[in-house]
């Protein structure tokens, strides 16, 4: 992990978004069933406006499962069911009248894994759009020029748009995934530990294009690499058998943690 | 590790018991290596020699008249098979239309609607069955269905029986060309909103499309060369058909009646007609391969 030996960017109070809702995404209560296996218990947490909160725990933890909930994508497995509530702007997702896919269009998400369609870089980043039946070809070239510069893009592939996104490099799918994300202009932005198959220089990229996004989007990102979350975070909620153990401030949680547990999973006793 | 650091001391040493146990071994290798080429090589025969046969004695009759006209009668010369070669492309080309959605869309529903559900199981395991089962009973189940109730000999009947044929061979190639997209395709165009026709048609298909498409080559092949399945149904026929249902000529049942009379242009004609048969098919296939090929 040479990275770790970086100086780690500066998430102090000035670089944070001042004005914004501080219950934008708000868990209550909330349990989550795979089957008969509770996989979260008793969550509440509330997520803050444009600012970015990591979710860090073990593997098993239940910090994807979580992230899963906020854009109802658990619901593609079968046998899963859940209590209690997730609101967003003070609206549950759950609620009757909600349709998932308009849910799933105003929440952009970033996997684990960059996955581009195998389609030209142009038509990954207007899916959405298309899929929305969007197809005036100036609305396109506009989404597809914002999108890619707002993922650090556009520079590097503005002259092969229509060349096959398989084509990129690792960092750059995974910029594509982001830009991707953000065509629709979503309001938040989940993103399921977005650089644990990138190399550190583009993984380097990808965190300083997180802390530029926070400007626009609310984000919460999974992640197993704690520098990670220390260097892009302003939040940070630690997760330990499907329990939210200690959610607070970045700095905080990482140079003086309440929890024992959290103490000894930061600190790389156990996990 | 360490027989790997004995065996580079070896290499330093110079002789050793090890490194005799080494040139064995890689002699082994070579042997081994060697009998393979050999084999792979031995499997190329069958097909060279049956092209090299084909070539032989069916490009001496191959020519316009081939195309255009009718079989001639027995012990006559002359003529050609371009009803039978009519024929085969209707039949086969009917016999797709109906198998082809069946199979594609049932492939889609198993795998991607339900693929656990009871009845997606039931297909997957009739289909396998079928599969299995013998062409000519697909002819006597579509003399049954068609023959016998319209009365007639029929293309209908003949593409009905190629139909049966195909549909497992295309539903259950097309299961597979489904299961080999990758379900981070799925999950990330679910992620944008999109619903499941839309992934299914913008993301999933797409992808699968050139794999579906060789399975769907696969069962056109065989089924063009099909004879047992359209003897019973489309029967043969001299003459140009007027419609489809009346009995048929087809290059399958052609090759069959020719090549067991006792007349050596008709013994000829039949070689052509192979000649012909596999040509189509060849060229239906390379065309096929290069056309999705070049998609992607």
């Amino acid at each position: 992990m040479q990275i770790s030996n970086e100086a780690p960017a500066k998430n102090t109070a000035e670089d944070r978004n001042p004005i914004g809702r501080p219950d934008f995404i708000s868990v209550k209560d909330f349990n989550f069933f795979y089957g008969k296996k509770q996989a979260l218990h008793e969550i509440n947490m509330d997520i803050p406006e444009r600012q970015v909160t990591a979710l860090i725990g073990p593997s098993g933890c239940g910090k994807s499962t979580l992230l899963r909930n906020f854009n109802r994508m658990n619901e593609l497995i079968d046998g899963v069911h859940h209590t209690g509530d997730i609101r967003i702007l003070g609206k549950s997702i759950f609620d009757k009248g909600v349709e998932v896919i308009s849910l799933r269009r105003s929440i952009g998400m970033v996997f684990q894994k960059s996955n581009p369609f195998p389609k030209s870089i142009y038509e990954n980043v207007v899916f959405a759009l298309r899929i929305s039946g969007i197809s005036k070809k100036s609305d396109l070239d506009e989404c597809v020029e914002r999108s890619l510069r707002g993922a650090a893009l556009w520079n590097e592939v503005k002259d092969r748009l229509h060349e096959s996104a398989l084509g990129l490099s690792g960092g750059q799918m995974q910029r594509l995934c982001i830009a991707r994300a953000i065509a629709n202009r979503p309001k938040v932005l989940l993103m399921d530990e977005p650089c644990s198959a990138l190399d550190p220089i583009a993984t380097v990229k990808v965190e300083e294009l997180i802390r530029e996004l926070k400007q626009q989007f609310t984000i919460v990102i999974v992640t197993h690499n704690m520098q990670q979350a220390t260097r892009c975070s302003d939040n940070t909620a630690f997760f330990y058998l499907g329990k939210l153990v200690e959610y607070a401030d970045t700095q905080k949680i990482f140079s003086n943690p309440s929890e024992k547990q959290t103490e000894d999973y930061i600190t790389g006793r156990f996990g | 590790m360490d027989s790997i650091a004995s065996h580079s001391l070896d290499f330093f040493d110079g002789e050793s018991s090890e490194n005799t146990k080494i040139v064995a071994r890689s002699l082994t290798n070579r042997l081994l290596s060697g009998i393979c080429i050999t084999l792979s090589l031995l499997t190329m025969v069958p097909l060279i020699s049956i092209i090299f046969l084909l070539l032989k004695k069916g490009l001496p009759l191959l020519g316009t008249a081939i195309f255009t006209e009718l079989p001639p009668a027995a012990g006559m010369s002359g003529g050609g098979f371009g009803n039978a070669i009519l024929g085969t492309l209707a039949m086969v080309g009917i016999g797709l239309a109906i198998s082809a959605p069946a199979g594609i869309l049932s492939a889609i529903y198993i795998n991607e609607y339900s693929p656990t559900s009871r009845l997606s199981q039931a297909v997957r395991l009739v289909a396998k069955l079928l599969t299995g089962i013998p062409s000519i009973i697909c002819g006597v189940f579509a003399f049954t269905v068609v023959v016998m109730t319209t009365g007639t000999f029929s293309a209908y009947a003949g593409s009905m029986a190629l139909a049966v044929l195909m549909l497992p061979t295309i539903l259950l190639t097309c299961e597979q060309a489904l299961l080999g997209v990758q379900s981070a395709y799925r999950e990330a165009a679910y992620g944008l909103g999109a619903t499941r026709f839309q992934t299914i048609a913008r993301v999933v298909l797409p992808d699968a499309f050139p794999a579906i498409m060789t399975g769907v080559m696969l069962a056109v092949a065989r089924a063009a060369g099909e004879t047992a399945p359209l003897i019973f149904t489309a029967l043969f026929s001299q003459f140009w058909a007027k419609s489809l249902n009346e009995p048929t000529a087809s290059l399958s049942v052609l090759i069959y009646n020719f090549s067991t009379v006792p007349f050596p242009h008709q013994i000829a004609m039949a070689w052509t007609a192979s000649l012909v048969l596999v040509a189509f098919v060849t060229l239906a296939n390379i065309a096929a391969q290069t056309i999705f090929s070049r998609k992607n």
